[in-house]
Order: structure tokens, then C-alpha cells, then sequence
């Protein structure tokens, strides 16, 4: 029972410490909670609100009415208006607005041709339907910003002329998005931040925690001691399991009763995918710990590892649109398991047995991890 | 069992081309403190790592408490104590903490445990500060806990490398009280030190430079050996130079060192030189005042050390 003893005495001691520490215990608690508050409400891939100027060669009222009724859509607010092309790029450039809407001289014959096609639409298209309305010209280095726009293409002119009769023609393809009706970003991102979180504070604690052993001198002694590397790293494990699974509670309940965020699976399998996660989270964090010889470097390698965790994982992008080489990458990160895993089961209430593949995979990574690191902390120094 | 706490046979060990310890042969009876001196570097606390398991040699044998190391290196942390060099306790938990954590590591139950902080309390004078951060504790309250640390599972074996190189003379003289009530209980302990004071405490020494070993033996021993004969010089002349004069006698052969202490000259003669007073009676051109003087540690140190060693 001499190792029970040993885990045991570790134990206390990192609890003892991590009291002591007032910030990190702080931090504990304020990671989640504020980066879960902040993110849950800046992140949004809706676009809506960009400041955007015109340039109106026609001088018609027709013109003004189309302004209104873009705004109307609250994708772009008309802030300036300009008197040639030459000066609205100029005004993209210094990044004043990010699109201007032209209208050429002939922008009424336009709008009048486009209405009569549209009237005329249910005996097919007249050929003159090619001719648009109106030109965008788009700051295009977002992507985001120029779809949002692009969304603006056919949109209905309907309301410019007081029409109620829907002409806009009959959709292709009818869209019933699951799990989240209402197209809301947070209901995503709230889970995928749970993934991020553990990540930043699971490596860095562990891998920060057994270096600082070794730079003030206390591994030196504890390996003279009848320690084996095992029960160290078990014993250093256990606090930080409860750690993570406060933080995980306090993302979680935030999620629920601040943004809504429905928690569809049962909240056994959702604590048990995020002690796997955990799990695998701290193991990853001893590795580093047995390479890096200061607090510094293990500071660095986390750091090393939170920007593709961040941006591969899925949490930010989609997985499926990456390359394969992404892929490949993103694969090799136990937060892209993770996040698969906890929207499944937080959104879609997938069982542990819809999610096995990850599931094998972060139980292997937490075992395999272990038994490398152990190995690799020599009780030797040579 | 053997006598012997420690035997080693051509114990080396290399980091690349540099031989930090060079084919040690070591002899070490149980129940007494033996000592490695040597100035830094010289490979006491690789010398030391071996000994503990902590190193395995590049080459040699090693036998400590009857276990064959590395090998038995497992076996043998239970009976041996390591006070490092540097402070290597905790320094954010208190004294009493640091000794239950250290007492619980070495799987003491709990009533022993208690039991045994009462007596190392009472021992290394702890107790009103028992509550105390480690961090916080003076240079000698802090020897005196590392001290308790390492021997709370009373082991037979204790290593203390460089023990009390941030103790003040005071805490130093208390510190080798205590070494010596563990040794009267059969405890045998081997310190490391470049203090000629401290060395002169121990029962056995060995002289240690680059990695290898120049002498060993009891200190008085080794001062009744050494292969030179200690003269001191008076400053007799009133305003004569004696660093011009100390320059002039080390650049003779036969002189192994010399060495100013306040107005005399510690001069070191090779015992090759059968009369070392008229010997260097007839170098100074005027008559001087000399005597041969009780050789000490230190010149011990100087005469096997260095690039110009006598015979120890």
C-alpha cells in the first residue's frame, strides 16, 4: 500500500500549494468564466452592420429607395456617400467603409428592365435579366465580409415598389437546420470554448507544476526519496482532474442559463467525455514537462500547441473544409477529439457509442501519453 | 554484512571528454563521517550522485550498504538520507508540512510519523517555528529542517553535499553537533565540503581534485604524511615587501607553496629538501627569522592539489 501513501502525500502537498497560490486559484475560476462571457458574445460569423458608402450616378429617387431598402437588411450601414469610383476606392483602401454600391447613369432603365423580367419571370427569363441592377465594390480580403454582401445579390426588390406578391422564385432546395433553429453562433461556439479552455489550463498547470519541481531544486531531492516517477505524476494528476472539472461546470452552467445553450445529452456523458479529455489534457502537459527545463519553455511549448488547437480543432473553422495536411495535423490534437466529442453530446445528444472512434482515441492518447512521460522522467539525471 | 558502508573500485564517471570523476577507489566503514574535500568542481557532487543511484557510473564498481548500484538503487532509497546542495524542500509550505509530506513519502504511519516530528522538533529546535513557511526560515533554520527531512525515516546511511556552505560559524559548529549524535547512533555519513574546518572534523577524508583522488586517510593522518615540511617566515624587516619575497620562494622547485598570513610566510618545502630551515636560510641574503611550524589541513590541501603536488 506504500504507493497509496506516496499518491496520497503528493496529493495533499499540490493541493496545500495550489491554495497558497492565490492567482492561479483565481484564474481557476475567472478563465472560464470571463472568457466564456466574452466569447460568447464577440464571436459571430453573422455579419451585419458594415459600414459601406455609395456612389450614385443616376440621382434618382429610385436610387435612394434602393438604399433604404438594402439597409433594411442591417448587412451594411450607408455612411458616406461618394462622387466617383475613383474616390470610393480610395475610401476602401483607408478602410473608411468596407463596399460601395455604384449606380451607373442608365441604373433606372436597369432597375425598370430587371422589375419587368421579373413580373414577366413565370414565362421564363428575358435575356435582358443578364444586366444587374447594381455594382459592389467589396473590401475582399475578408471572405466573411464578402459573402455577406454576395448574400445581398438576390435579395427581393419587392418592397421598393410596395408589392406584398412574393415573386422571388421557388427555392430549390428547402433547409431544416437541426439542433440549433435559430442559427445561433454561441450554441456552437460555447462547447468548442469549453475544449479551448481545458486545453490553455490542463497542459499549462501540469506542465508548469512539474517544472517548477525541477527548477527550485525539489526533484533532486524526491528522487533520492523512495518515489517512483509514476505515483509523482499520478499524484500531481488528481488535483488538476477536479480543477478541470470545476471549470467545466462553471462553462457549462454558464452556457445554459447565460446563453441558452441547450444541453441536449445526459450530463454523466457529458462529464465523462471531458474526463477523457482531461485526462488526456494533463498527460500532454506532463510531456512537456519532461522536455522542458524551465517554467519558460513549458510556458512556450503550451503556447505552441493553443494556436492549432484553437484554429484546427474545428472550434473555429469547420474540419471538413481544411486540406488533407490540416487534417492530418488537426487529427494528431486531442482538442479536435474533444470538440467533435462535446458537441455531439452537448447539441446533438449523442451517445458514447456514436463517438467511439474519438472516444478510443483520447483513452489511448491519456494511457500511451503516461506511460511515455513516466518513462521518459528518469529517476536518474542521466 | 561487511564493515564497510561503502566500497567503491575504479568508480568513473565522463560527461563527453571531460572525466568528472576518474577511477575512484573508495573505502568507507560503517559508523563514521568521512568526507570528500575539494575545491569546486572537482567531482564531490558527481562523486555523491553515484553513490546515491542518482548517476550510474561510465565504468567501475560500486557497492553501498551492501547493494550493488545502480542496480539496487530501488532497494536502497529506503535506508538511505540526501541533503542536496541547494535548499530542495518547499519553500510555500510550512516546516511542519515539509516533514509530513517528506515522512509520508517514506510511507511512516501516521502515529509514527507524529511521533517522529515531536522528536525531530525537539532535535533540530523546530518546534515554535513548526508553522513557519520554509521559505521564510533563516540559512541555519533551513539546514536544520533539510537535516530533519533527510533523516526522518532513520536511515543508516547519510549523504550532506556542501551542508552548511550558507550557515553562519555558529549554526555550523550546532549542525556538526547533531552529525555527530547520528554518528555515536551508528550512522554513518559521508559531507562534502571545501571548509578546512569542517573536514578536520571527520573521522576519514579524501582529498578530491579534477575528479580524482590525491589522498586520503584521517586528517591527522594525512598532516603526519604530508610530503612537505612547513616553515614560517617573520616579516622581520621593517617595510619589506613580502608578496615580492613570496614570489621569488614560488618560483623555486623545491617549494611547493607559500602563502601570507598577516606578517608571516607560510612556506611549504619538499620533503626532497632534508633541511628545509637551512635550505632557505642560505636563499635570503639577510638572516631571518623562521620556524618550522605544525602542519595543518590546509597545507594538507596545498601540497596534494595543484599543479605542484609533493607526496602524500
Amino acid at each position: 500500500m506504500g504507493f497509496v501513501n506516496r499518491i496520497f502525500a503528493i496529493l495533499v502537498k499540490e493541493l496545500k500549494q495550489l491554495s497558497r497560490d492565490r492567482v492561479t486559484f483565481g484564474m481557476i475560476v475567472m478563465i472560464p468564466l470571463v472568457q466564456l462571457l466574452l466569447f460568447g458574445f464577440a464571436i459571430n460569423t453573422d455579419v451585419r452592420h458594415l459600414p459601406a458608402g455609395v456612389v450614385d450616378h443616376s440621382n434618382s429617387s429610385y436610387g435612394r429607395s434602393l438604399m433604404q431598402t438594402v439597409e433594411a437588411t442591417q448587412v451594411v450601414d450607408f455612411v458616406q456617400r461618394y462622387h466617383s469610383i475613383a474616390e470610393a476606392e480610395a475610401a476602401i483602401t483607408r478602410g473608411d467603409v468596407r463596399a460601395v454600391m455604384v449606380l451607373s447613369p442608365d441604373f433606372v432603365t436597369r432597375l425598370l428592365d430587371y422589375t419587368q423580367s421579373r413580373s414577366n419571370g413565370a414565362q421564363g427569363a428575358s435575356p435582358l435579366t443578364s444586366r444587374p441592377v447594381a455594382q459592389w465594390l467589396v473590401d475582399g480580403s475578408d471572405t466573411l465580409i464578402t459573402g455577406a454582401i454576395k448574400g445581398l445579390r438576390s435579395m427581393p426588390l419587392d418592397e421598393m415598389f410596395q408589392r406584398s406578391a412574393p415573386t422571388s422564385p421557388p427555392l430549390v432546395f428547402a433547409v431544416v437546420p437541426y439542433f440549433n433553429p435559430e442559427q445561433r453562433n454561441v450554441v456552437n461556439t460555447a462547447p468548442g470554448l469549453l475544449a479551448i479552455i481545458l486545453t490553455m489550463t490542463m497542459v499549462m498547470f501540469t506542465a508548469t507544476s512539474l517544472v517548477r519541481e525541477r527548477e527550485q531544486g525539489n526533484i533532486e531531492f524526491l528522487i533520492t526519496t523512495p518515489v517512483h516517477p509514476m505515483e509523482l505524476m499520478i499524484g500531481k494528476i488528481i488535483p488538476y482532474i477536479f480543477v478541470g472539472l470545476i471549470q467545466t461546470s462553471i462553462v457549462l452552467a454558464l452556457s445554459y442559463w447565460v446563453f441558452s445553450v441547450p444541453i441536449n445529452g445526459g450530463l454523466v456523458t457529458v462529464f465523462t467525455v471531458t474526463l477523457l479529455f482531461i485526462m488526456a489534457s494533463l498527460v500532454l502537459g506532463l510531456l512537456i514537462s519532461t522536455r522542458a527545463q524551465t517554467q519558460m519553455q513549458a510556458m512556450q511549448m503550451t503556447f505552441f500547441l493553443m494556436l492549432p488547437s484553437i484554429l484546427l480543432s474545428g472550434f473555429m473553422f469547420p474540419y471538413e473544409g481544411m486540406p488533407r495536411a490540416a487534417q492530418i495535423i488537426a487529427e494528431a490534437l486531442p482538442a479536435t477529439h474533444f470538440v467533435r466529442t462535446i458537441r455531439g453530446v452537448v447539441l446533438r445528444d449523442a451517445g458514447l457509442g456514436d463517438l467511439t472512434f474519438d472516444i478510443i482515441w483520447l483513452s489511448l492518447f491519456a494511457v500511451i501519453g503516461m506511460a511515455i512521460a513516466a518513462l521518459r522522467f528518469n529517476k536518474r539525471l542521466d | 554484512m561487511s564493515d564497510l558502508a561503502i566500497e567503491t573500485h575504479k568508480m568513473s564517471r565522463h560527461f563527453g571528454d571531460l572525466k568528472a570523476v576518474d577511477q575512484l577507489d573508495l573505502t568507507i566503514p560503517k559508523g563514521c563521517i568521512y568526507g570528500f574535500l575539494g575545491p569546486n568542481g572537482c567531482g564531490k557532487s558527481t562523486s555523491i550522485r553515484m553513490l546515491t543511484g542518482l548517476l550510474s557510473p561510465t565504468e567501475g564498481d560500486i557497492t553501498v550498504l551492501g547493494e550493488s548500484l545502480p542496480k539496487g538503487a530501488d532497494k536502497l532509497r529506503q535506508r538511505i538520507g540526501y541533503m542536496t546542495q541547494k535548499f530542495s524542500l518547499y519553500q510555500d509550505l510550512s516546516i511542519e508540512e515539509n516533514l509530513q509530506f517528506v515522512g509520508r513519502i517514506y510511507n511512516l504511519p501516521p502515529k509514527a510519523l507524529k511521533q517522529r516530528l515531536d522528536e525531530l522538533y525537539s532535535l533540530y529546535d523546530l518546534r515554535s517555528r513548526r508553522k513557519q513557511m520554509a521559505g521564510t526560515l533563516s540559512g541555519g533554520q533551513r539546514q536544520r529542517l533539510a537535516l530533519a527531512a533527510a533523516t526522518i525515516h532513520d536511515p543508516d546511511l547519510l549523504f550532506l553535499d556542501e551542508p552548511t556552505s550558507a550557515v553562519d560559524p555558529e549554526n555550523r559548529r550546532e549542525f556538526w553537533e547533531r552529525l555527530f549524535d547520528l554518528c555515536s547512533e551508528g550512522k554513518t555519513i559521508l559531507v562534502s565540503t571545501h571548509y578546512m574546518d569542517e573536514a578536520e572534523r571527520c573521522h576519514g577524508l579524501a582529498i578530491l581534485e579534477n575528479g580524482a583522488k590525491r589522498a586520503d586517510g584521517s586528517p591527522q593522518a594525512l598532516m603526519n604524511q604530508m610530503g612537505a615540511n612547513v616553515v614560517e617566515l617573520e616579516d622581520t624587516v621593517n617595510g619589506e615587501d613580502l608578496r615580492s619575497l613570496k614570489s621569488k620562494l614560488v618560483d623555486l622547485p623545491a617549494v611547493i607553496s607559500a602563502a601570507q598570513l598577516g606578517t608571516r610566510l607560510r612556506v611549504l618545502v619538499s620533503t626532497d629538501i632534508a633541511e628545509p630551515l637551512q635550505y632557505l636560510q642560505q636563499l635570503m641574503p639577510e638572516p631571518r627569522q623562521m620556524q618550522a611550524a605544525r602542519p595543518s589541513l590546509e597545507d594538507v590541501f596545498v601540497s596534494c592539489t595543484g599543479g605542484r603536488r609533493g607526496v602524500c
